[in-house]
């Protein structure tokens, strides 16, 4: 899945900021050290969730906790806002936005 | 006397450290809430952890302000409470409800400081709802605090001053900039000469923008309409209309926006008065020159009161603190609060010709393709809007709503009450203040099922550095 | 503006029992004037929590009731839409042995009504639904009854009503009504008159006032009722749910969200509105988690409250006026009017019809609360207005 998508942020600074490690829809990852959720995901994917109604990818609007679009969940069903939530080394987070989802 | 609540501030941006900073030296020992985990707001807010940038880098000419403003916080730091990352979903006649550290706190509180900011004004446009497609705001934010691009070659497009400077600040930072499409006539810029005395910077700061901009090539559009964003499963162009022509370009990241709207959630709980601001076209909470709302001990701050920007934020911010501290029977210095007066009325003639300069364009409302979504929780599109409105003969935002889920779902209408309000004024005919404006709901962002009321005492979390 | 109206029937009050007699009305051929202080279905009908139910329901409201269930699998037909009406059941839940013995009680009343109880135990319960928790001994089910969304069904009522050619003034408040020789006269809004034979008073939270000038006065309170909906999640609830003994109220929506109730809202300075309480919403909340453990994780995303009438012995008011000819009073419904309100639509109708009604409704007689008082002077009674003027095109007040 994120292997075949190109990722949509493009790092800029903290490229070699200590890497952060997660689990993204069940497959290791890496964000870096400074890294919001979003931008870890975003960094290594190309989307965050598929909305409930149509099925179409989101990655966000905002980035500052307004518009509510890049909430994701853990394995265990918490929900977290992307763009407001500092990556933790650890977190398994569900996007279900590979390909066959 | 001591036995009053402490006033709140909700928000850390310019307006709510300025107001923290006064309540301060006038003796009150405020609670200031606000929702990211560092201060500084939107336009100041600061990296999570160090990057090798410089202040000077992230903040630019306003680097001074800035670091003005961060010291200042740090200053009284200790002085006051303060709670990063709270949200505060609920309040009423003293009460406020906020979650911190993962519960939930009844707070009791004496005069209210709302400095809530604003975020990016948007109206539809087809595919802005793409992955890659984020708002200017959201754009800024991510190269300024997290030192992201939206992409390898981005596309600016829509209006007001920030539109040139993120695609000016992306240029900086070495990304393509492959055009900024300005919805505004060229024309409309003749307004800037009306800014230039009273704010020769900052007219100066933007032609200066879009000198660079033009020096190292970018394309920059003005008039433009038929804006629509292209791609399957992500953004991967742009196509607008242009003297009649159609244009198109390839790109993989958009920042769009058509300046901003002011966050007024939580003056609506509070139960405060609004009116409708013809230079916004947004129904605004009331406020008289300090900053009081029509309730009594609620106080209103920058942008989250209607938009004005950074600088007059930091003055309201003090304005209204001198505001509570006379109502509370406390010393105040009364020629420093006409003075900022003074000055936030200079501000308030800047941003009439600045809103000239930077007109929003009101008339896409009517243009917006039926198949378009509208809002992008619900995905409510703008046909079955029209449709509702028909259907049911409604020209008020709320029966609206109640009809057809817009403004209904995650975000309260955040990102499409303005736009669902232009629509349903085109669709009736009627002026847009006639559509009214969503009543705000608790909780003013969600909350979990399972959220515990906090057990006294709790640890608070420490601001970031 | 100046404007005059002849009719036949003027109703006060549009809400889903107002706007459902209009159309009724119209469809008998009448000529009807709707008129709301507000907008039709904004209050108690439109912001309620959707319930469709019978079950639980008084003995003595299951004739009405059952008249109504007929009505609501027919909406397309009547107003246009379905209103999102599903015959999902609903299921009433029991959190101790007494309360089981109370839906045991219910269940043996009403017996012959038609309601096709059945009783289910704890292995049942695990095994038909087994996303209600574990705590829960037993409930109640009526497979036939169901929910819908009052946002929808009151609007169209209302708006099917003006198709059918009733005159709907909303934003027009009633501000005086006077028995003139064999009719009505009333004024309303800015420069509204209406002639009238026959007065429904379906003013719900605000019909007591009608009913004092009169000379009828009730013992009506106001209710808040406090609701929260979640954002949309997969499939949880099957059925709408109710508690044994209140506490809980809850159903899920096609879309996924999941909409609760169980606490009472606060009113605020101007009693006519309301809004949830923090600590209440909180309790709905954290309520919803326990009982329904799939959605503990799920977040809250809306609360609302609305303003509803109740009567102290949870019936509401429904037939001709004891004092004044050609008044007909409706109103009171105690929380539980939304699955019922087309029937009484219906029989509304009939009454000023024929004078009478198929539906025995002799329970819900005004005359219950008081001895009628001799009208001190109904030459010309006048209200304030309650909807004052407000900087704003819409009132602030139960929102949605």
């Amino acid at each position: 899945m994120s292997e075949d998508r190109l990722p949509l942020l493009r790092r800029i600074t903290r490229k070699e900021h200590a890497a952060i490690a997660f689990t993204l829809d069940g497959a290791p990852c890496e964000g870096r050290a400074g890294d919001t959720l979003l931008s870890a995901i975003l960094s290594r994917s190309d989307s965050l969730r598929r909305t409930e109604f149509s099925g179409e990818p989101r990655a966000g609007f905002c980035q500052m906790g307004a518009c509510q679009d890049c909430w994701v969940m853990t394995e265990t069903g918490e929900r977290l806002r992307a763009c407001t939530t500092p990556l933790q080394p650890g977190m398994r987070i569900v996007t279900m936005t590979g390909k066959a989802a | 006397m001591s036995t009053r609540p402490q006033p709140l501030v909700v928000g850390a941006g310019p307006a709510g450290i300025r107001a923290a900073e006064a309540l301060v030296a006038g003796g009150l020992r405020p609670l200031v809430v606000d929702e990211a985990p560092a201060c500084g707001g939107q336009i100041y807010r600061q990296r999570l952890v160090p990057d090798g940038r410089s202040t000077r880098d992230l903040y630019g000419s306003e680097v001074g302000k800035a670091d003005r403003l961060h010291a200042a916080f740090a200053a009284f730091e200790g002085k006051i409470d303060y709670w990063p990352q709270a949200l505060l979903w609920n309040l009423r006649d003293g009460v406020a409800d906020i979650v911190v550290a993962g519960a939930t706190r009844r707070v009791s509180y004496d005069g209210l400081v709302l400095a809530t900011g604003a975020t990016d004004r948007v109206l539809p446009v087809p595919g802005w709802t793409l992955p890659g497609v984020f708002t200017l705001g959201g754009s800024q934010v991510a190269l300024k605090a997290q030192g992201c691009a939206i992409g390898s070659r981005v596309v600016f497009a829509g209006s007001g001053p920030l539109l040139y400077l993120v695609a000016w600040q992306y240029m900086k930072a070495g990304v393509e900039v492959a055009a900024v499409l300005d919805a505004a006539p060229a024309s409309a810029k003749l307004h800037l000469i009306k800014a230039l005395p009273l704010d020769p910077g900052i007219v100066l700061r933007g032609t200066r923008f879009v000198a660079e901009l033009r020096l190292r090539g970018v394309a920059i559009r003005t008039g433009i309409e038929g804006l629509r964003f292209e791609g399957e499963g992500r953004v991967s162009g742009v196509a607008w209309r242009e003297g009649g022509r159609e244009r198109r370009l390839a790109c993989d990241g958009v920042g769009y926006g058509l300046a901003l709207r002011s966050e007024t959630q939580l003056a609506d709980l509070a139960g405060c008065a609004f009116r409708f601001d013809e230079r916004d076209r947004a129904w605004l909470p009331l406020r008289d020159a300090a900053g009081r709302s029509s309730v009594a001990g609620v106080y209103l701050a920058g942008d989250g009161a209607g938009i004005a920007g950074a600088d007059a934020a930091e003055r309201a911010g003090e304005r209204v603190a001198l505001a509570l501290l006379e109502d509370r029977g406390l010393a105040f210095d009364k020629a420093r609060a006409a003075g900022l007066e003074a000055e936030l009325a200079r501000i308030a003639r800047l941003r009439d010709a600045l809103e000239a300069a930077f007109p929003f364009p009101a008339h896409w409302a009517a243009a917006i393709d039926d198949a378009t979504t509208l809002c992008r929780c619900e995905e409510v599109t703008a046909g079955t809007v029209r449709e509702a409105a028909s259907r049911f003969d409604i020209g008020e935002i709320n029966r609206l709503k109640a009809v057809s889920r817009v403004g209904m779902g995650r975000c309260q209408g955040r990102m499409c009450a303005a736009a669902s309000a232009e629509v349903l004024a085109a669709a009736t005919g009627k002026p847009i203040e006639a559509a009214g404006r969503l009543r705000a709901q608790a909780p003013v962002k969600p909350i979990p099922l399972a959220l515990q009321l906090a057990a006294e005492p709790a640890k608070l979390p420490e601001a970031a550095e | 503006m100046s404007r005059h109206l002849d009719v036949d029937v003027a109703v006060v009050g549009g809400g889903l029992v107002g706007s459902s007699a209009a159309l009724a009305l119209r469809n008998m051929g009448f000529g009807v004037a709707l008129l709301d202080k507000g907008f039709c279905g904004a209050q108690a009908s439109g912001v309620n929590y959707g319930g469709v139910r019978r079950q639980g329901r008084p003995l003595e409201q299951l004739p009405l009731s059952q008249r109504a269930h007929a009505i609501w699998p027919r909406l397309k037909g009547l107003i246009g839409i379905d209103g999102e009406f599903l015959r999902s059941g609903h299921l009433k839940l029991a959190r101790s042995e007494d309360d089981m013995v109370s839906l045991e009680a219910y269940a043996a009343t009403v017996a012959d009504q038609g309601l096709d109880l059945e009783l289910i135990g704890h292995n049942g319960l695990r095994e038909r639904f087994p996303w209600v928790d574990g705590s829960i001994l037993g409930a109640s089910l009526c497979a036939g009854d169901g929910h819908a969304n009052p946002r929808l069904v009151s609007a169209a009522f209302a708006s099917a009503a003006r198709r059918a050619g009733a005159h709907v003034l909303e934003n027009t408040a009633v501000t005086g009504i006077a028995r003139n020789g064999e009719s009505f006269a009333l004024e309303a809004g800015e420069g509204v008159s209406l002639k009238a034979r026959f007065i429904i008073n379906s003013a719900g939270a605000w019909a007591d006032r009608f009913a004092a000038d009169f000379g009828e006065p009730v013992p009506l309170t106001r209710i808040y009722p406090s609701m929260i909906v979640t954002e949309p999640v997969a499939p949880v609830m099957t059925v709408n749910i109710g508690m044994e003994g209140g506490g809980i109220y809850a159903r899920q929506v096609e879309r996924g969200n999941c909409v609760v109730g169980g606490e009472r809202a606060l009113p605020l300075d101007d009693p006519d509105f309301s809004r949830p309480r923090g600590d209440g919403v909180l309790a709905i909340m954290n309520r919803t988690a326990e009982v329904f453990p799939a959605l503990r994780h799920a977040q809250a995303i809306r609360f609302w409250s609305g303003t509803e009438a109740a009567m102290p012995d949870r019936n509401p008011v429904i037939g001709f006026s004891d004092t004044t000819p050609g008044l007909i009073h409706a109103f009171g419904f105690t929380g539980a009017g939304f699955q019922i309100a087309p029937g009484v639509g219906e029989v509304l109708a009939e009454l000023v019809r024929d004078g009478r009604t198929s539906t025995p409704i002799e329970a819900f007689s005004i005359s219950r609360f008081s001895r009628p008082t001799s009208p001190a002077d109904l030459d010309r009674t006048r209200y304030g207005s309650g909807a004052g003027p407000h900087p704003e095109p819409q009132p602030r007040g139960a929102s949605t």
